[in-house]
């Protein structure tokens, strides 16, 4: 069966079963890379991406229930005043170092400040403990939080 | 004397006692240039540097990008010599080509070992000055003026007398035709102006925007997406399988099967994941199929009291025994380590009749390319490795066996394929970090200041298959890495008994290699070594550190730093652990408190550390925060257990790694040098597992052996 998929402002019909995790038909069926696969199970983060504003873990979303929402990537994150923030708060901080669970943290990052302008360190830890980095960029991610929120 | 403290000596040394020990010839980076140096549209110099007549200067890296940030830190050197701005340049994975491309310490094509600048940093210098030069020359004789007038500057070369300017693009077939150097004098530390400066990492924008490629991210016309299962049993083998309940998937084009796993290939990874699931395989269990962790850990207990070879001897320690017993001995035992990179392992390979093409994130280009050669029978020079970045390495990328098994599956498919590993896959077939069992022997003379020091290690011999030049007689000379310690203690033992894990089961290097497997035992042991003598374990550690004057003054610096002198309320420690490995020296400090529950909170990490002259303090400090937390999830929850000879855990639900709320309050202290560079990707995580277990002794009064900590003991009774 084919399902309309609205990712990033752009309309993709795509004809796999519904329940396909998301992640799989944005990285493979439509070619955005930058969502990653981690766990499948919704226990690292590196596939987040915002459904309808929400941010949601794609590796367990079916497809069918991400059809007809607007979706947002990494790739248009920059587009909205808090990704764009948070984007440039992740590079002002040098957060970056392996880089891959890094899609993932940004939308978690974005998702958080967009509901909450000011996280505190407990708001922080609460949204983004559900994002691993393996290379430990932990400290700097907050501080990136912290930076962005400043910034507003 | 470590292995790695060897790659410490001067250039001229290093490669007569590396290079030429690892390969049978000294190595030297190529720095000639390649033959299509004499083509217009690029200049050429080297196999490093590509100066285009318009647009950026190409740097071809090396060594791999995984986090590590070797590739700023490589651009840096080429840029500080060439006279570039690194807003000038961009970069480039270098193909599999370990003649023009291995690290000279290493004699191969290798990232890993914490290796790179140590072996990089003269020659990427060098490779900067002869391009440099040459457009220099070339520069000065187009103008008729004497080279020595002329200067470089921003990709510019100027002679300031007559006002003239050239781009470094408008040179390249004046410079192709000049003579490559064969002196090139490089800039005296104090005319730096790159290295030492903390300076952006090149690859964070792309890292930031979605847009960075890594191996998983390959996506060559008409590929296919492959889900694999691998027999979950060590040395076992797939028995049966039927195709049906996987073809009747939408999406499903074929199942394949090899000798040990079977692969699921579809249009899109999510149809192959569910087609596989749809499967159900019967494995054959193999030798292996009821081996449990208890047996695992049985075996290794014996393997204490087995037959060790002698690695180092120093005075008489028999003697020394016999005259100042009885000894303290205690014994350490480490856990089974998975790496769990975030990238779970994939490659994608497109193999055909006259060649193949390899999509992959890699540590071991040359070995990458050599294996897919063997798998498909076809001669090196048709196999193409096309490296990406690599969503974390940690070592488990420098074992190739993901790179075979998928070359098994794409020789079996018609076109393209990307296999790429459920994450249950990635934690239940890893090069894991094996049991690692340490029993350290000590005697105390009348002072409380140890007269005699024998540790015995038990574990793999990984060199062995991974790179056996790094063996002597029969021992691993990496898991020996700093047994003998950095103390001055007058007589000094250890040996090595090889403990394999059972056949099937892959062991390999993890981060911080021998030095993670050895610091429990010595730092925890040096820790109750003091406190039997009643001293503090920061002066315990100074009185038996006269003699190294680097490794002290890290230590001076993080114990002011954690003000050390100050007390701290009941139920908080604070733990030392000291290394000196990867030619560089890190003192470590951890705060922790403990409950009545047991329930342990690590407050405060501090890390002074001596890593030689500084190319960016930045990726220094990232770098030591990296290797923190990597070494503090492994502390507190690193453990696969084996049941039926497969392991048990498989994702990070049961197999936890720690989080950003768990994660204490990290601080790096850089000790200034202007020592030859040490290593620093792994310098951070050999010390936080003793300096923690320290910390809770001195909190709790519990002495921890074995890792990970384990609540239940510290539990107030």
């Amino acid at each position: 069966m084919t399902y309309d998929l609205l990712v990033n402002g752009k309309k993709y019909v795509v004809d796999v079963d519904g329940d396909i995790p998301l992640l799989w038909v944005l990285r493979d069926t439509i070619g955005l890379t930058g969502t990653k696969f981690g766990c499948g199970i919704a226990m690292c983060g590196a596939c987040t991406v915002h459904v309808d504003g929400v941010p949601v873990r794609s590796c367990v979303m079916p497809v069918a229930d991400a059809a007809g929402k607007p979706i947002t990537t990494i790739e248009a994150i920059g587009e909205t005043a808090e990704g764009a923030r948070v984007q440039k708060a992740w590079l002002d901080i040098d957060v970056v170092q392996c880089g891959y669970c890094q899609s993932g943290q940004i939308m978690s990052a974005t998702a958080l400040l967009a509901a909450n302008p000011s996280p505190t360190d407990d708001d922080i830890d609460a949204v983004m403990a559900g994002n691993i980095c393996r290379c430990g960029t932990y400290p700097r991610i907050r501080a990136a939080i912290k930076l962005a929120a400043a910034g507003r | 004397m470590s292995v790695h403290d060897k790659l410490t000596l001067p250039v001229s040394r290093r490669h007569f006692l590396i290079g030429a020990s690892l390969t049978g010839a000294g190595l030297v980076i190529g720095l000639q240039p390649s033959s299509s140096s004499a083509a217009a549209e690029a200049f050429e110099p080297n196999a490093f540097i590509r100066i285009p007549g318009e647009g950026k200067v190409v740097f071809v890296m090396p060594s791999v990008e995984m986090g590590q940030g070797i590739y700023t830190s490589v651009a840096m050197l080429l840029a500080e010599e060439l006279e570039v701005s690194l807003d000038q340049v961009e970069l480039e994975h270098a193909p599999a080509d370990p003649t023009r491309y291995a690290n000279p310490l290493l004699g191969d094509q290798i990232t890993g070992g914490s290796i790179a600048i140590r072996a990089v940093y003269e020659p990427m210098r060098k490779a900067g000055a002869a391009a440099r030069i040459m457009l220099v020359n070339a520069a000065a004789r187009g103008w008729g003026v004497a080279p020595e007038t002329c200067s470089a500057e921003a990709g510019h070369v100027v002679h300031a007398a007559s006002g003239r300017r050239a781009a470094y693009g408008s040179l390249i077939k004046a410079a192709a035709a000049e003579t490559v150097p064969q002196e090139m004098p490089l800039k005296p530390a104090s005319s730096f102006k790159l290295i030492g400066q903390s300076v952006r990492r090149l690859d964070s924008p792309e890292k930031v925007n979605g847009t960075a490629k890594f191996g998983i991210d390959a996506r060559p016309e008409g590929v296919s997406y492959a889900a694999i299962a691998i027999c979950p049993h060590f040395g076992g083998k797939l028995r049966a399988v039927e195709n049906g309940p996987a073809m009747a998937v939408k999406g499903v084009k074929q199942v394949v099967r090899i000798e040990d796993a079977v692969a699921v290939v579809a249009d899109n990874t999510g149809a192959a994941r569910k087609g596989l699931a749809a499967l159900s395989i019967e494995w054959e269990p193999g030798p292996n199929g009821t081996l449990s962790l208890v047996d695992l850990e049985k075996r290794a207990e014996e393997a204490i009291d087995g037959n060790a070879l002698p690695h180092i001897n120093e005075g008489e320690v028999a003697k020394a025994e016999a005259e100042h017993g009885p000894a303290l001995e205690f014994v350490y035992r480490l856990p089974i380590l998975t790496h769990s990179a975030m990238e779970p392992m994939n490659c994608t390979l497109h193999v055909r009749s006259d060649g193949c093409d390899v999509w992959v994130g890699t540590q071991v280009m040359g070995r990458a390319r050599q294996a897919v050669a063997d798998v498909t029978g076809l001669p090196l020079e048709k196999v193409i490795v096309h490296n990406h970045l690599l969503g974390g390495g940690f070592g488990r990328r420098l074992d190739v066996d993901g790179i075979i098994l998928a070359a098994k599956i794409a020789k079996q498919v018609d076109g393209p394929v990307k296999v790429t590993w459920s994450r249950e896959e990635d934690i239940r077939h890893d090069c894991y970090r094996y049991l690692n069992y340490s029993k350290v022997t000590a005697t105390l003379g009348a002072d409380g200041m140890p007269v005699s020091w024998r540790h015995r290690v038990i574990g793999p011999a990984v060199m062995a298959r991974w790179l056996p030049a790094f063996t002597r007689d029969g021992i691993d000379l990496d898991i020996m890495a700093g047994a003998e310690t950095p103390y001055a203690i007058p007589n000094k033992y250890t040996d090595f008994v090889r403990h394999e894990a059972p056949e099937g089961m892959l062991t390999g290097n993890w981060r911080g290699v021998g030095a993670t497997r050895n610091l429990p035992a010595i730092e925890g042991g040096i820790d109750e070594l003091a406190h039997a003598a009643g001293v503090d374990p920061l002066e315990y550690r100074r009185r038996l550190l006269q003699h190294k004057p680097r490794l002290l003054a890290a230590l001076d610096l993080a114990a002011e730093k954690a003000g050390w002198a100050t007390a701290l309320p009941p139920g908080k420690g604070r733990g030392i652990a000291l290394s000196e490995d990867f030619g560089s020296f890190a003192a470590m400090i951890s705060e922790t408190s403990v409950d009545d529950e047991g329930g342990l909170k690590t407050e405060r990490i501090i890390c002074a550390v001596d890593c030689g002259q500084v190319i960016n303090p930045d990726t220094v400090e990232a770098q030591i925060q990296s290797g923190i937390i990597y070494g503090l999830s492994a502390a507190l929850y690193g453990r696969i257990t084996v049941q039926n000879g497969a392991v048990v855990e498989g994702n990070f639900d049961d197999s936890p790694v720690l989080r950003i709320n768990e994660t204490p309050k990290i601080e790096v202290h850089i000790v200034p040098s202007s020592e030859a560079p040490g290593g620093i990707g792994e310098v951070g995580t050999p010390g936080v597992a003793p300096s923690l277990l320290n910390a809770i002794f001195m909190a709790t009064g519990k002495r921890l052996r074995s890792l990970p900590i384990d609540h239940n003991e510290l539990r107030r009774a």
